[in-house]
């Protein structure tokens, strides 16, 4: 039951864009007009770790870019990624550790994450804020505002190698509202966690969700074409909403100022390109349906999250240069997903498009190098051909893609942030657990140091293993 | 094309415990007995039979070999705390028969009748080595949590014929802590003490039963099926498979149990190993995810993925599972495994939770469970170590019926995959 709960929940968000850095409000160009809009009102204040200068020596690295490096070294310094490949010679001044017979990957990314906004202990219905499940349309929503920084998922995340993540609202409503970006960093404030620069993104919702919580209601939209009425009127609003603030500033914001819609600040947003969508959707029909919406409009979908049936429609997935964010084990809970198969991912990518494994789940989340890996066996079972050094980028640079943040992490290349996982084993093998793991080059977590363990203050003189 | 062929092929191989000899050779052998691993061993099939197996075995003329060179051969997988065969689409009630919200039958619910053997979720989970599963009842709390008992769990084949169940009401199933609390009016004590009182009342009921059946007997609260069926419960002939998690609700379970004179299995006991000492004392086996390790609810505040390796390094019988009441990923249960070998449990232990453990707890070891001469072959072979994603099964027996390794979701897989240029 917590399961299908946890499905029900689980919904793409969308990502919006604050622009990167810190964008103030231009000055008013006339005395009394109205201030402009703030759009990072909620401003990151992430600091990075405190970055050493490191040479992992002697590991298998898999760079996410297609490479798999023998007796590899790579180097950080200044939180940067600052050379990889074979035997190279380690400068003075590095700390030097011994990776012989282990792998190194980036940092995991995980493109679909309720932690923090739905967090543990997880069965309390005072720590369930994923889902304002009050209108089908609370595109006005941030999920940033439901995020709880202690929740001790983060934690256990950051112990298995997850370095970022995007976190959505959940999938009741046709539009759930802003996700944010995160740096899985320990943090007593949620701004404290902000990817610098991370586009925001919409969740959209398609499917039996919405109209399953609305019809149930007696409300629209009780049906799948009530849910495509919903989203059509939603962005018929949005281009008026737009149309009227882009005439006020083309005038110099003189006048009378259209008011200030929240809900219809985000969809503008999207049809602007500065927030990304992030759309919740199972089926091959209804994603085509999506897709034909975007263009009615005039925005792009940026994601497809669970998407079970991505492989009936790869090449046109691939085409539209439009990510596919999915599962190989999760099936069969509902209609929508009876159809999902193990190879998707594989399908996915061997149509030549950006496949990802994500969680949408704080177990699962812990472990996407292994459903990666479950993919990956699904893919040689049927004779598809990808290697390991290609599987890798499912969990590391095409969430960073998705997410919107691929200039930044996602590969081990020299100027790349330094998120990096030193892993015991090979992270395709059950048996591999991240040792160490790095973001921005300073290190947050080594298994040998209990230091970096159970940060949540949840967790202090609780039952369990606190040092 | 070739892909299909060999489909094909193997569901022409599929006849039933067939007058065929088959030899799998040049494999790894776990055998779950004390005759321990076979590093390269042969192992003969004859009419569906294990006629032979070990490292010096002679291959039959007659035989069909498959190669297993560098392959490990188990026995078939148990998923325990299962609801296959009882559930196609989870949120399609009428697709399910694992919960009964029907205030005169609790107890008494019998989930081995009306399961469905053409259920597409059982090949999908032979392809991950699981030959049986227990497939045990849930609450349906959609009305209000009201019963007390979820039901009778049924130990049942993967084989897809009509006679699936290999033990019905192997166990009986009741939720403790925070869930029992609730259902008993919402809080512990409640339930601790409507436990003893449904346990009297049905001793009661079965020295008494002329009298209950003539109106004469003492009012009971349970209905006469529920009280039947708890009948070999409160004997301590049916085992109770209490669901608990919190360190002091094991103690205060194993106490009742200890003066009620009750066989139980724990199921979940995410803070067993916090209490592993007083579980191993007191014999009690338990089933537990090895992948649940978030503080989840105030009842698993000490939920870690050592649980498994402590629970057997202080000698108590562990059952692995996957979630609760799994049944599409059911086929996750050898990755579960593995991680609890990751987390300290030695290898050969964590297959035995899977294989030989759940086969004892559950009264079907005589069948199921090890590689034995004799006994109906019930195994795997696979092309590399079983716990890992990586390998795959290249050939699987149910209790002496070789299936085929297809199922639906490769179906709709080479319907849609492109073809090889």
């Amino acid at each position: 039951m917590r399961h299908a709960a946890l499905v029900l929940l689980a919904a793409t968000a969308l990502a919006g864009c604050a622009a990167s850095g810190r964008p103030q409000p231009a000055s008013a160009p006339v005395a009394d007009a109205a201030p402009a809009i703030d759009r990072d009102p909620y401003p990151g204040t992430y600091h990075a770790p405190a970055a050493e200068r490191v040479a992992l020596v002697g590991a298998t690295v898999l760079t996410a870019t297609g490479e798999e490096i023998a007796n590899g070294t790579v180097l950080m310094e200044g939180g940067k990624i600052a050379a990889v490949g074979a035997s190279l010679a380690v400068p003075d001044g590095y700390r030097t550790v011994d990776a012989r017979g282990k792998w190194v990957t980036p940092g995991v990314i995980d493109a679909h994450s309720h932690l923090g906004a739905w967090a543990q202990p997880e069965s309390v219905d005072a720590h369930n804020d994923v889902n304002e499940m009050t209108d089908p349309n609370t595109a006005q929503v941030w999920v940033e505002h439901s995020v709880w920084p202690q929740d001790p998922g983060f934690d256990a995340a950051r112990e298995a190698g997850v370095t970022a993540m995007m976190i959505l609202p959940g999938s009741g409503n046709l539009f759930g509202g802003r996700s944010v970006t995160l740096k899985n960093v320990p943090s007593v404030t949620m701004q404290g966690m902000k990817f610098p620069g991370a586009p925001y993104g919409l969740k959209i919702a398609c499917g039996e969700n919405p109209k399953r919580v609305y019809g149930g209601k007696g409300r629209s939209p009780a049906t799948r074409m009530g849910n495509v009425a919903g989203y059509r009127k939603a962005w018929i609003d949005a281009q008026d909403y737009a149309r009227r603030r882009d005439k006020w500033e083309a005038a110099g914001r003189t006048g009378e100022a259209p008011k200030r819609d929240l809900q219809l600040e985000t969809l503008a947003g999207v049809l602007k390109g500065e927030i990304l969508v992030q759309n919740h959707c199972y089926r091959a029909d209804e994603m085509a349906n999506m897709i034909d919406i975007s263009r009615e409009f005039g925005f792009k979908i940026r994601t497809f999250h669970h998407a079970n049936e991505a492989y009936k429609i790869a090449p046109l997935l691939a085409k539209e240069d439009i990510c596919v964010a999915t599962w190989a084990n999760w099936w069969g809970y509902k209609m929508e997903v009876y159809d999902a198969i193990e190879e998707n991912a594989a399908l996915v990518h061997a149509a030549g498009g950006c496949a990802i494994i994500h969680s949408d789940d704080p177990v699962v989340i812990q472990r996407l190098n292994q459903e990666a890996a479950a993919a990956l066996s699904a893919a040689w079972r049927a004779g598809i051909r990808i290697s390991k050094a290609d599987a890798i980028r499912w969990f590391t640079a095409n969430p960073a893609k998705a997410l919107g943040i691929a200039d930044r992490v996602g590969t081990l290349e020299p100027g790349k942030n330094a998120d990096v996982v030193l892993w015991s084993h090979d992270p395709f093998s059950i048996y591999a657990r991240a040792e160490k793991v790095w973001i921005d080059g300073g290190i947050v977590f080594d298994r040998a140091d209990a230091r970096y363990r159970r940060h949540s203050d949840f967790l202090l003189g609780q039952p369990g293993e606190t040092p | 094309m070739t892909r299909r062929f060999a489909a094909l092929a193997a569901l022409l191989l599929a006849t039933p415990a067939s007058a065929e000899t088959i030899a799998i050779v040049d494999a790894r052998l776990m055998t779950m007995t004390g005759t321990g691993e076979v590093e390269r061993g042969t192992i003969v099939i004859r009419d569906g039979r294990i006629a032979a197996l070990g490292a010096d075995v002679a291959v039959p003329s007659d035989a069909r070999i498959i190669d297993g060179r560098g392959g490990v051969v188990t026995p078939g997988f148990i998923q325990t705390d299962s609801t296959l065969g009882a559930v196609e689409v989870s949120q399609v009630p009428a697709s399910a028969d694992r919960a009964t919200h029907s205030a005169a039958i609790s107890a008494g619910f019998d989930i081995s009748l009306g399961l469905n053997p053409d259920s597409i979720l059982l090949p999908v989970s032979r392809l991950a080595g699981i030959t049986h599963a227990v497939t045990t009842p849930l609450y349906d709390d959609r009305r209000g949590r009201a019963l007390q008992f979820a039901g009778q769990a049924a130990v049942i084949d993967l084989a897809q014929r009509p006679q699936m169940v290999t033990r019905a009401r192997a166990a009986m199933v009741l939720e403790m802590g925070e869930g029992g609390a609730e259902r008993a009016g919402g809080a512990r004590g409640s339930a601790i003490v409507q436990l003893r009182a449904t346990l009297a009342d049905v001793r009661h009921f079965a020295a008494h039963r002329a009298a209950y059946d003539r109106g004469e007997g003492r009012p009971q609260p349970l209905s006469r099926v529920d009280l039947e069926a708890l009948v070999p419960v409160a004997q301590g002939r049916m085992p109770l498979i209490v669901k608990v998690d919190r360190a002091s609700d094991i103690r205060e379970v194993i106490a009742l149990a200890r003066e009620e004179k009750l066989r139980i299995i724990l199921d979940g006991a995410e803070e067993g190993w916090r209490v592993a000492d007083a579980i191993s004392a007191a014999k009690v086996p338990v089933i537990l995810d090895p992948l649940a390790d978030l503080p989840r609810s105030f009842s698993e505040l000490g939920a870690t993925m050592e649980n498994a390796a402590r629970l057997h390094a202080a000698g108590v019988t562990i059952v692995i599972k996957t979630g609760s009441g799994v049944a599409h990923r059911a086929r996750e249960l050898r990755y579960g495994a593995g991680n609890a070998v990751a987390w300290g449990l030695p290898h050969d232990a964590a297959v035995a939770a899977i294989t030989v453990n759940p086969a004892r707890v559950f009264g079907v070891s005589d069948r199921i469970g090890t590689l034995e001469t004799g006994r109906a072959a019930d195994l795997v072979l696979w092309n590399g170590d079983p716990l890992e994603p990586l390998s795959q099964p290249q050939a699987l027996f149910v209790e002496g019926s070789e299936k085929p390794l297809t199922a639906r979701p490769l179906e709709l897989r080479d319907r849609y995959m492109p073809s090889p240029p």
